[in-house]
Parts: structure tokens; sequence; C-alpha cells
């Protein structure tokens, strides 16, 4: 018989999403990506894969990249999480953001957000990179659409500018 | 006047009088970098329940009885359901050879044995465990040579028989009695005497691989059946209306009563074109249970139970005078059609192309078996054949070449189409930049003084060796005449603000198609982009269309759209000229305003007289409707016939670096031009020409669906592996404008294009670099360390029927 419960024992935790602590009864086995979409309702958080393998789900965690989709929700109990939704400060979009809009950084837009996300997290700590250093830093996000030319130009265009 | 000032001027100049050409951001990028979009995968319909698929995993298995009772009773389960359940589902694809719920035979591991509509995707899960299903193995066919001997276990041996719930029988689809799914046979010309006339004549088999789309957004559907029993699909299909109709038939019910809404696609690239057994499962699920019911791969589930590119094996004879003319061509395939039939086995269509059209042949012959195996199944697939014919027509325009002492651009030159050209299949190039795409390519990549100076380190010791490949392509750039029409509906409705809905039949799938038609139609009524909406994902709302493929979407939604908004214009001014006391003919539309032609004077607020149109006596709305049809024919009997109303042409030049004690190849350079007709977006097309080369450079290097005795190997991303971004090449991209008179501004589709020549450049540039010719893809370092080491297997005809 299944019994979701005695599977997945819940407890509450607490969390930082974009800049804002929310309390959550969440499962033991949840992942964060599943916490984020389902329950907190951050649907730019993307799923393409089945685990750790296309980094559609790119969030920072304390202000690094980590993936949603094998990352324990519990695991980030009092700490700071942010998303693609958090980056639009009061709904505008970030400089960043604006890039890939200008740039063309998006097609079909699935695989945006964890680009958006992987890119942010690379300025954060490198705010000039090279073209090397952009590709060494997107290499774990897959797009299908752009052949990547584009979403390494949105990242360029706002290489060395205030966030 | 420094640099930077006039690049502003140039721009400011070219704004104020023109969109085409410019650089237009996407019209819905600013959701998408925000996150905002919402795929299927994000929306969710009150009371839904969760779908999931219990997949056979038996390649080849007779199904001897299901039980589902343990599933049925797990609290949370509302509906299980076996081939059983629905007697009247009627089968799908393309030769109607599938059921969606297989009753009692298996053909793949894929194949859907039954399936769960429940509270949660956990316990729609669990349910799949608790299902019992006994199986009893039959004899696999797991290869397309071996399907066609004699004693080969047959796929379709038996008539597929439909009843009725009038208990009326119909065979559906007719036994096959020798594994042969689809045939095609071309021919033009006289074969053996060309071949006698020949000065070189080179013959070769070529073994093309499977890849799949790999679309970042997986596959989903939710289906929803309202009280008056309408059916309501939020579905990610490429061609909604083709689908209306199927699934009303499938279910026997009016056509009327399908509305197919189209959240944001995560991307498509041909794999979304034909009806796959999830979609009719969600439909029975939600009519079994009364609810909506969402059923979403698994990216696994995406792998295994998506359609691929089709296999090929193909055997090219050609042949060329001594002067460098080509004689003929004779090619034979084999398609290894999979277990089912679906878009794949039609790729012909325009593989014949390539071999009869892309140069100038006098004489060809062209056939094709598809044939049914255990193995994945094949539908369509960026390109539709195009990559694996150009793969193997390019070798051999290199080889012919070679052959005769002529530098192969020269030979490709000198056999090149030219514009006016009726080719003995019957396409005509009304535009035909060929010529200037093959200097253009190689001009811009030093091609030939590379090639050269790469050939003299064949025999000298070093490790790394560069290499230049060429390759060339024609696609159809003015839609296809493949269904009775190829046409798209567009309505205009400019409300009393002067701001325009455009609501057009085209789907958006990330190519950028609403950007485009936006300014399409802006720049008609002299609006800026930002007056215009566009409304295309609602099949209740939309006019009809054939679908997103054939490259078609910019050339014929671009007519349709610039049609209707001829007609809003002329309604405009006609009115405006009747206010004003002028000639029409002495009024336009721009920046929001009429003017005066001579003057560019402002006479009118457009949105000012539309409202007087509106609040006035004789009420008048600015609402216009326009079909467009291309003038292109449906091919005869013999595959002849001007198929589209126009053609795209591409040549592109590789530069590689082969590291001879790896085998790995590394893509340094991609030299392209394309003949687009003219370019609209420039960021638009560029980013489709990139994205393109890319997945043309997965298909050439990295990518390969490895199938086992039937059974996909590497469902995922870790071991199916695609380009990523520090692995992409340097790209030239040259666009050649030869302004199609029938093209929206002039421009031809360029969708599929830029994703054909790649492999076939590539392997003629390992052959440049190294010497060795490469007859199979993908070029993966243990494939080409096998080949430049003699431990190659040779690809081999040998079909023995």
């Amino acid at each position: 018989m299944h019994e979701p419960s005695a599977q997945y024992k819940k407890r509450l935790l607490r969390i930082k999403v974009n800049g804002r602590w929310r309390e959550d009864a969440v499962a033991d086995g949840c992942m964060l990506v599943d916490y984020l979409r389902d329950t907190a309702g951050l649907t730019g958080v993307k799923t393409g894969c089945d685990g750790g393998e296309c980094g559609a789900c790119t969030v920072l965690l304390d202000g690094l990249p980590v993936l949603a989709c094998v990352t324990l929700a519990v695991r980030c109990e009092g700490r700071s999480v942010e998303t693609i939704e958090g980056l639009a400060a009061q709904g505008r979009p970030s400089r960043l953001q604006q890039a890939f809009h200008e740039k063309l950084g998006a097609q079909c837009g699935y695989c945006t957000p964890g680009m958006v996300m992987a890119s942010e997290a690379l300025l954060r700590r490198n705010p000039t990179p090279t073209d090397d250093e952009i590709r060494a830093a997107l290499a774990g996000n897959l797009c299908r659409c752009t052949g990547y030319v584009k979403i390494i130009e949105s990242v360029k265009a706002v290489a060395g500018l205030a966030p | 006047m420094g640099p930077l000032q006039k690049t502003r001027a140039d721009a400011a100049a070219r704004s104020s009088d023109t969109l085409i050409g410019t650089r237009i951001p996407k019209k819905d990028a600013p959701q998408k970098a925000s996150g905002r979009t919402r795929y299927i995968d994000d929306i969710n319909v009150p009371g839904q329940l969760y779908g999931k698929i219990l997949r056979s995993g038996q390649v080849h298995a007779k199904i001897r009885s299901i039980d589902v009772s343990a599933a049925r009773a797990l609290p949370g389960v509302h509906a299980v359901i076996t081939a059983a359940d629905v007697p009247w589902q009627r089968p799908i694809g393309v030769a109607k050879d599938h059921l969606p719920l297989k009753p009692d035979r298996v053909r793949s591991p894929r194949d859907e044995v039954a399936a769960v509509a429940a509270d949660s995707e956990d316990i729609a899960e669990a349910a799949l465990k608790l299902i019992r299903v006994d199986y009893e193995p039959l004899p696999p066919v797991t290869d397309a040579r071996a399907a066609l001997k004699p004693d080969a276990p047959l796929l379709h041996g038996d008539d597929l028989v439909w009843t009725g719930p009038d208990g009326r029988a119909e065979v559906v689809h007719a036994a096959s009695r020798d594994n042969v799914a689809m045939t095609f046979k071309y021919a033009q010309g006289d074969i053996a005497r060309a071949e006698a006339d020949s000065a070189a004549v080179v013959e070769d088999v070529f073994q093309l691989h499977y890849v799949t789309h790999c679309c970042m957004g997986v596959s989903g559907v939710i289906a929803e059946f309202d009280a008056s029993d309408n059916l309501l699909l939020y579905s990610n299909t490429q061609v909604p209306f083709l689908h209306k109709r199927e699934f009303a038939e499938m279910l026997g019910i009016d056509p009327g009563r399908v509305r197919i809404i189209q959240p944001p696609i995560g991307g498509g690239f041909g794999s979304k074109l034909d009806i796959y057994p999830f979609e009719p499962i969600a439909i029975f699920l939600a009519r079994a249970t009364g609810r909506p019911v969402k059923l979403i791969f698994t990216r696994e589930e995406e792998f295994l139970a998506s359609p691929t590119r089709q296999p090929v094996l193909l055997k090219l004879r050609s042949g060329c005078s001594a002067d460098g003319a080509l004689t003929f061509r004779a090619v034979e395939t084999l398609h290894d059609n999979g277990a089912y039939t679906s878009w794949g086995a039609t790729t012909p269509f325009v593989m014949m192309q390539t071999i009869s059209s892309l140069y100038r042949v006098p004489s060809c012959d062209y056939q094709t078996l598809a044939v049914y195996t255990n193995n994945p199944y094949s539908g369509s697939f960026r390109g539709y054949g195009n990559l694996q014919a150009t793969f193997a027509v390019e070798a051999h325009m290199d080889k012919l070449a070679e052959a005769i002492g002529m530098d192969p651009l020269e030979f490709r030159l000198k056999n090149a189409q030219d514009p006016g050209e009726t080719t003995p299949q019957g396409m005509n190039f009304k535009s035909c930049g060929f010529k200037e795409c093959l200097r253009i390519a190689a001009e811009r990549s030093d091609y030939q003084q590379k090639r050269r100076a790469y050939r003299q380190q064949w025999n000298d010791s070093s490790i790394l060796k560069r290499g230049v490949g060429m390759a060339s392509m024609l696609h159809v750039g003015g839609g296809a005449k493949i269904y009775p029409s190829d046409g798209c509906g567009t309505i205009l409705k400019m409300d009393d603000f002067a701001h325009l809905t455009l609501i057009t039949g085209a789907s958006e799938i990330g190519q950028g198609s609403e950007t485009v038609l936006a300014m399409l139609v802006c720049e008609e009524l002299g609006l800026p982009l930002s007056s215009v909406s566009v409304v295309n994902s609602d099949t209740d709302i939309t006019p009809w269309d054939v679908g997103v493929h054939a490259s078609r979407t910019t050339f014929i939604a671009g007519n349709s759209a610039i049609g209707a908004a001829r007609k809003a214009k002329t309604k405009i001014l006609t009115a405006a000229a009747g206010k004003l006391d002028m000639e029409i003919a002495a009024l336009d539309l721009q920046g929001g305003y009429v003017i005066a032609r001579a003057t560019g004077e402002r006479l009118l607020e457009l949105s000012r007289l539309i409202r007087s149109l509106h609040f006035s006596d004789k009420a008048e709305l600015v609402m216009t409707t326009y079909y467009y049809e291309p003038p292109s024919q449906h091919q005869d009997k013999e595959f002849k016939g001007d198929v589209s109303a126009a053609y795209a042409w591409g040549t592109q030049v590789v530069e590689i670096e082969v590291d001879t004690q790896t085998g790995i190849v590394r893509l340094l350079k991609v030299t392209a031009a394309h003949d687009v007709g003219r370019v609209l977006n420039r960021l638009g097309i560029e980013g489709q020409v990139e994205g393109g080369v890319v997945m043309g450079q997965g298909y050439a290097l990295t990518e390969n669906l490895i199938v086992e005795n039937g059974v996909i190997r590497n469902p995922n991303f870790r071991d199916y592996k695609l380009v990523t971004a520090p692995e992409i090449p340097e790209m030239d991209i040259s666009f050649i404008e030869s302004v199609d008179g029938e093209g929206p501004q002039g421009a031809k589709g360029v969708g599929e294009a830029p994703a054909i020549c790649v492999a076939a450049a590539v392997g003629n540039a390992i052959y440049n670099a190294t010497g060795v010719r490469m007859y199979g893809l993908p070029f993966t370092p243990e494939n080409v360390y096998r080949a430049l080491h003699g431990q190659a297997k040779p690809v081999t005809w040998d079909i023995g029927a």
C-alpha cells in the first residue's frame, strides 16, 4: 500500500527566497526545484532533465550557482535562495535580463532562466569575464536553439557594468 | 563625422525608413528572460490529475495478460486503462499503423501498454509498478537489412482492423508481408547512357545514425472535456489545425468540438509534427475520469519515446565528364522505419530534391525502401532527410572533383544551379544565389588556398592536422505543397486606439515568427512595433494554417500577414481620403498618422480616424482577413512538380583540427553563406543560423542515440552528448539577398537550412586533413580514431533483397 507520509516525513523549512523569509512544511526527499516550483510558485525555475544534466534549474544558493534538481530542499534550511524571478526588482528586468532580450539570448526560452542565473553568478564573482570564462561558466547549461553565440554576447554586453 | 556618429546616423535613418533588415529583439524575450513564460509544465488546471504511461520494456513480445487490479485499488488512483478499455481507439501516425495503447503485441520497448491517472505523479508512478503484464517474447528484428530477409519475422504481418461502435469493421492498415513500410521511386534521363559517357564514376555506401531532437522542454499535454463534451487540449503541437482534425477522427467526434491551445513551446525542430500515443492516452484518461489530465514526460521518456532523425543506409553512384559536368546519380536508400510509421518514412521527398536538383544532373535514379524493425521509430527533424542526402552528395562532389583533377570549388561552380533554371524534377528556381554562396563562403574562408596547403600534411608526422571542407545545400524556402493547402490565414484587427492585433495561424516555437510577422505588418501600416500584439496559440481564435514545418512560416504566414495589412491600409486610406477630400494615392501611413505621400506632412492622427469610423452612424471597424496560398504545385505521381514557391541555398566551409592520436575532431570555424532572399530581422536570422550550425555540429561530432538490439542505451544528457558552450566554433555568416519576387519583402525560409551542410562539410574536412574518407556518422573520437588507423568497419550495402 502506497503511503507517501511513511516514505517522506515532512519538516518545517525556514528559507529565504528572493530576499523574503518563508516557512513551509517540506518532505525530506523533496528537491529544491520542486519546492520552488510547486510550493513557492516560482515556475521560472525549469526542469529540463531527470537530474543534474542540463542546468535549466540553476538557482543561487547563498550567492553560488547550484542545480535545484539535485539539491534537497531541507539542505537549504536557514539559507538564501535566489531564482530568476528575484533578479527583476519590482518586476523590472535586470540589466542582464535586458541583455538577454536585446541580444537574442533567448529563442524558445526554456533554458534561459538557468542561463541567466549561471551568468549572474559568474558576473558577481567576476564582473569582467573573458569569452572563454563565459563559455566555461555556461558549460553545464544546455541550449538547443541558439548555438550559445548570442547567449555569450548577452553576458558580454553587461560585463563590466554595474548590475 | 566620427565613425560612432556615422553609425548612429545610419541607424536613425534606417529606423525611420524601414524595419526590414534591422536588428529587432524578440517580442516574447522579456517574458522569457524574466522566467515568466508559462510552458506546459508550468500550467496547472484546477482539478487536474496526473497521467503516467506504462511502457513495455520489451523489444518484441506478445501480451498474454495485463492485471491492473492492484493499481486500480491504490488510493489516489482515478483510472487505470489498457487497450481493452478503449476498444474504439483508432491508429495514429502517417500510415495509421500505430495504436496508442497496444492490445496484444508490443513492437518496441517504448510501446504503451497501460496508463494511470492519479492525484499526484508519485501515486501514478506507484500505480504503474503495481501493473502486472505477462509477455511472451517474439523474435526481434533490429536491423533494417535483416528485416528484408525472406524468413524475417513480420512486424505488421496482419491487417489492422478497426471496429466501430456500430460493429462495422474496416481495415485501417493493410498487412505488410515483407516488412516494407514505404517505397519511393524517382527517375529522370537515361542512367545507363549517362554512365557510359562518364569520364569518372564513383560509388560508395554511407551510413547515417540515430539522433533525436532534445528539445529543452519535454513533451507534454493537458486534456480536458467540458460539461458539453468539448475537448480542450493544451498541446505543444507544431500543427494545431491538422491535429484538431485527427484528434476528432480518433475520438469519433466533430472536429469543431476540439480546441487546441498551444502554450509557449520549449523547442520543436520537427518533433511535434505528428500525434504520438501520449496525446490520445491523456485524452482517454480525461474521458475515463471526467477530470483534466496532465501528462508530462521525464527526460528519459523523452529520449525513449520521442521520434528520431531517420537512420539511413545510402548507396550513391555518381559520374561526371572529363571537363567536370555531372552526368548522372543513382541512389538507393534503406531507411530503418522502426516499429511504426511517422514522418521519417517520407523524408525521401526531400532527399530526392537534393539528389536531383542541388546541382544540374541530367540523369537520376532514386529508390527508397523504408522497412519495419523493432527499433525506435523516426519522425521529422530539422532538415527532413536533407542532412543525410547532403552528406552523401557533397562527399561525392569532392571525390569526383579529385577523380578528374579539378578544384572542388570550380567543380561545384560548374554544376551549380542558376536563377531561372527548371530542373528535370520540375523545381523552378525563380531566385537563386547559389553561385554567390559558393564564392563568398570560399573567399571568406580562404578555402582554396587552405585546402591545398592542408593536403601537404597527410604524410608528415604531425599529431594535430587541420583541414577545410565545403558543402552546400538546397531546401524548400517558400513552403512545401504536401497537403491540400499550404496556406495560412491572418485576421488583423485595429482597435479604436490604433493598436493592432495580428491573429495568425502560424505558431511561435522559439524561431521568432511573432516578431517577424509584427515587423511585416508594421512596415505596411507605418506603425511602431509596440503597436502590435500577436495572437497565435488558440485554434478557436486563429485562422487555419498547415503548421510550422518546411521552413515555411516567414514566407507563408508573412505573405498572409502582409495581405491582411494591405487590405487594412486600403480601408484606412479610403476613409481618410473621404474625410480629407484627397486622392487615396496622395496619402500614406507613417508613425501612427495619415500623411501626405509627397511631403510627409501629418494630416490625421490614425487613432482619431479609426474612432471616427467606429463611433459614427455608419459604424465600421478596421478588421481584415487574408488567406495566402503560395503559387506552388503538388508533385505528380512521379514526384515531379514545383513543390515550393521559392528555394533556399547555402554553402558552408568548415575548418577543423583532427587529433590523430585521440580521434578528437575540433570544429574551429564555420564560414556560412546563405541565400535567404532578404534579411528581415537580422538579429533573428543570425540566431537561426548560429543555432542551426551548432545543431549540425552535434549531428556531425557528438550526438549519437545508441540503439543496441532495439534498446536505447543512452537516454540522458550525460551519455547523449549535446554540444556545449565551450565547444562552439567561430562563425562567419554572410547573407546573400537574392530578393525573391514572391517572398514577403523578398525573403525566403531559412529555418532548416543552416543545420544541413555541417556534417557533410566536416566529412570533407577530415579527408582534407588526413587523407581518410569517412562514410558513416558520427565523427566521434572512437569512430575517427578507428578510421585513421584502418580499423573502421567498412560500410556495406548487402541488403540481400
